[in-house]
């Protein structure tokens, strides 16, 4: 588990540091908890209130765990045009789950976000880190075996 | 690299000019070297060249060459994103060779063929480049989507490689900067006037007047912010810009901090850019080895800091206030201006903020000249313009283009057409706060008064072809319904606003849409275009203003024929199996994720239209086979 106080270190609390620390917690924790806000506001100085209230604001920031495997399916316009809608929905049909949930095993979870900006391999989504391009619903089942764990 | 950059650091190189030139040369000396005495093989490896397989590629390259000498090298994108995984093959004393959709089997093919028996393939290559000829291979800068285009901002892209300060050295790299170094800041803010560059983030404020603003603020700490929040829908000019040659866009930064007297510039750019990001993170390192940055810089007395600033996924950031907000660590929303921020910016000091490729222009325009510079383009639009050419249309990709050129020049040559023959409908330029330009208006020229007068602006550069089958309706719904997720809800036009006219669009496109709506729409678009605090509200109702000017027709459809023109609109059609065309073959009874067709082998099939969710995939199957599923309008 990774140490708060670790990555506190490199800060020095000042206001403008709040959003980067907030990121930095968040790729390490993979979300950020009540509790994690609650020490970053004795940290910072900054009302809980207030720091929620920006970590909202921003689309980057989760309150809940994600899957070991977290699809964002990009909504930009080249990929609206050739089907993101479907493509979620689809998604949505095979784990069944519903967009920004996780599913219950906790392997996967599925998000809608802006524009990854690889319109000319619409549509597109990312898979932790690496995106996957020119999908079809029919690709979409060949994708998730490929995640299986071979093991099951 | 690594070691070069050491060997520079002994020497101490810092404050030296004859030894910058000196470097110049020994780099100009190794990058001729591999590109004439060499084996190289340049992998195109951007986003969009490593989601299409590039780093495969790569290492097929490796293996099969393992015994070989030569050089394998990351470069970034030259801009034919629909024919990644892009590579160039450079051999001594031959033209370099670009191969296109290069996958593992063509990869171990050109590497045995092409490298080891010297027998290039030209039936898997784009075309050739450099002197030289091969047969059955043509100039790739002389074929159609190149040709037209004037590559300056991107004339590194694709050639050298993004982590090697050394290479773009080579290309004359930080000549602009270090000339600007024996210059006064109004020497060089005329040098920009002279130019006529005028700001590439979409609104084409000139950027002379920018920085004269801050420095006619009188204060002792100024800050520069280059905004790298590429957040339109449909544009990856920027990303692709930082991750094939982020020196340019880092030399230009250089150049403007030096000239309002900025000691620390910010870099702000998108979380979503991996990639730009560790690219960005390299470069400011090599600059840090060599001293082109921190203090006394080349010995000139400047100083300057470069700290990067990962967006958190907000729009409305790209808004320059909004952006100060997210900088100084809160929520990102834009205040009242003036004050301006180049009075009154970030920790409320002045504050010039400068675009990706405004940044980049100008290192350009330092290092060739204005005169150079400004004698392309048209009237008061100069230069060039990147633009991400994508949607419905055949050759995707990046592209360069002179102002000034034609709206169908850059659609048809460029472009190649639709795809799969299809007929033009509109093409989507400035993103959610620009227009959809129609058929009629292709004509119009690129620049940011011409645009502006059909309705549209330059923007940022998103270009977003549409064929017949997408209903303006429903993309004026998707824009509006990006605008309303993005607004800060701070002003009550924009966050109220936004949101009825969401509703209204929304309900056109189920067909719950009425007579009145047509007249409620521009009323409520006026209403938030005056009454909205930033940009993001006042350039919300564009999409819709321009659609229903253009294709109002299918308003009406919708409302009054109850039909969608295009058949996009699920609410309005369904899909239906033509008995006479089905031959049973199972495929798309298999094929449906909701079983929702029934039928046996050799019998006709049928979609059960309650159970059926409208993905399509049943016709995109059955359109190379019998093309027996048809989609039509519900009534």
């Amino acid at each position: 588990m990774a140490d708060l106080n670790i990555i506190l270190s490199n800060y020095e609390g000042k206001k403008s540091d709040l959003i980067p620390l907030l990121q930095e917690i968040q790729s390490e924790f993979g979300y950020i908890s009540e509790e994690l806000m609650q020490q970053v506001s004795r940290f910072t100085g900054v009302p809980e209130s207030e720091i929620y209230g920006v970590a909202t604001f921003y689309t980057q920031f989760r309150f809940t765990p994600k899957g070991k495997k977290h699809i964002s399916v990009c909504t930009g316009t080249a990929c609206h045009v050739t089907g993101a809608k479907q493509i979620i929905e689809g998604i949505e049909r095979y784990l069944n789950i519903k967009e920004g949930e996780t599913t219950k095993n906790g392997e996967y979870s599925l998000e809608s976000v802006g524009c990854l900006g690889c319109c000319s391999l619409a549509p597109a989504a990312m898979v932790n880190d690496e995106i996957k391009s020119k999908l079809s619903l029919r690709i979409i089942n060949k994708l998730f075996k490929e995640y299986e764990p071979s093991d099951s | 690299m690594n070691h070069r950059i050491h060997r520079y650091t002994l020497i101490n190189y810092c404050g030296d000019f004859m030894n910058f030139k000196q470097i110049v040369h020994q780099e100009k000396k190794d990058y001729n070297k591999l590109l004439s005495d060499k084996t190289a093989i340049m992998v195109g490896s951007a986003t969009c060249g490593n989601s299409a397989g590039a780093q495969i590629v790569k290492e097929v390259f490796e293996a099969e060459l393992s015994e070989v000498e030569c050089e394998i090298i990351e470069v970034g994108c030259i801009g034919l994103c629909y024919a990644e995984p892009i590579v160039l093959i450079l051999k001594p004393h031959q033209p370099g060779v670009f191969y296109g959709n290069v996958n593992k089997k063509r990869a171990r093919k050109i590497a045995q063929s092409h490298i080891i028996q010297d027998t290039p393939l030209p039936e898997l290559a784009l075309g050739t480049w450099g002197l030289g000829e091969i047969k059955g291979l043509s100039p790739i800068f002389e074929q159609k989507p190149l040709k037209m285009q004037e590559r300056r901002i991107l004339r590194n892209c694709g050639f050298i490689d993004p982590t090697n300060i050394g290479h773009y050295l080579a290309q004359d790299g930080y000549s602009g900067f270090v000339k600007t170094l024996q210059m006064q800041s109004s020497e060089i803010i005329q040098e920009m006037k002279k130019a006529g560059v005028r700001g590439r983030g979409g609104a084409g404020f000139p950027t002379w007047m920018k920085w004269q603003l801050c420095l006619d603020s009188k204060q002792e700490t100024n800050y520069l912010i280059c905004n790298a929040d590429e957040g339109d829908p449909g544009a990856f000019m920027n990303r692709s810009l930082l991750e094939s040659d982020p020196h340019s866009v880092l030399e230009g930064i250089l150049i403007a901090s030096k000239t309002i007297g900025a000691e620390k510039a910010y870099i702000y750019c998108r979380a979503e850019y991996p990639l730009a990001l560790e690219r960005l993170k390299i470069a400011i390192n090599q600059m840090k080895s060599l001293g082109f940055l921190g203090e006394n810089i080349l010995g000139s007395g400047f100083n300057l800091e470069i700290e990067i600033k990962e967006g958190a996924g907000a729009f409305v950031c790209g808004e320059e206030t909004g952006l100060l907000a997210s900088i100084e660590g809160e929520r990102g929303t834009p205040r009242t201006r003036p004050p301006f921020p180049t009075t009154e910016g970030l920790f409320g000091k002045p504050t010039v903020i400068n675009n990706v490729e405004t940044m980049a222009s100008v290192a350009l325009i330092m290092q060739q000249g204005a005169d150079k510079y400004s004698k392309v383009g048209k009237g008061e639009s100069k230069g060039t313009k990147t633009f991400s050419l994508v949607g419905q249309v055949k050759n995707t990709g990046l592209i360069e283009v002179p102002l000034g050129i034609t709206l169908k020049e850059v659609i048809f040559d460029i472009g190649g057409g639709l795809i799969d023959n299809g007929e033009f409908k509109a093409v989507q330029i400035g993103g959610p706060s620009g227009g959809c330009v129609p058929s009629q208006h292709l004509d119009t020229p690129i620049d940011y008064s011409s645009l502006l007068d059909i309705g549209a602006m330059m923007g940022s550069g998103g270009m977003v072809v549409m064929d017949q089958g997408t209903c303006m309706v429903e993309v004026a719904r998707y824009f509006l319904e990006f605008i309303q997720k993005e607004s800060c809800g701070k002003c009550v036009p924009c966050r109220l606003g936004t949101k009825q006219m969401l509703d209204i669009l929304t309900d056109i496109t189920i067909g719950k849409g009425t007579e009145k709506d047509l007249d409620l729409l521009p009323d409520l678009a006026e209403a938030i275009k005056i009454g909205s605090l930033c940009g993001l509200g006042q350039s919300a109702p564009n999409p819709i203003l321009t659609t229903m000017r253009f294709f109002s027709n299918e308003y009406q459809a919708h409302i009054e024929e109850d039909v969608c023109l295009a058949r996009d609109c699920t609410e309005y059609i369904k899909y239906v199996i033509d008995p006479e065309l089905c031959d049973g073959c199972m495929a798309c009874l298999k094929s449906c994720p909701l079983e929702a067709i029934s039928g046996s082998k050799d019998e006709v099939h049928s979609i059960d239209l309650l159970k059926c969710v409208k993905c399509g995939t049943c016709l995109d199957l059955c359109k190379k086979k019998k093309n027996a599923v048809l989609l039509m309008n519900k009534s």
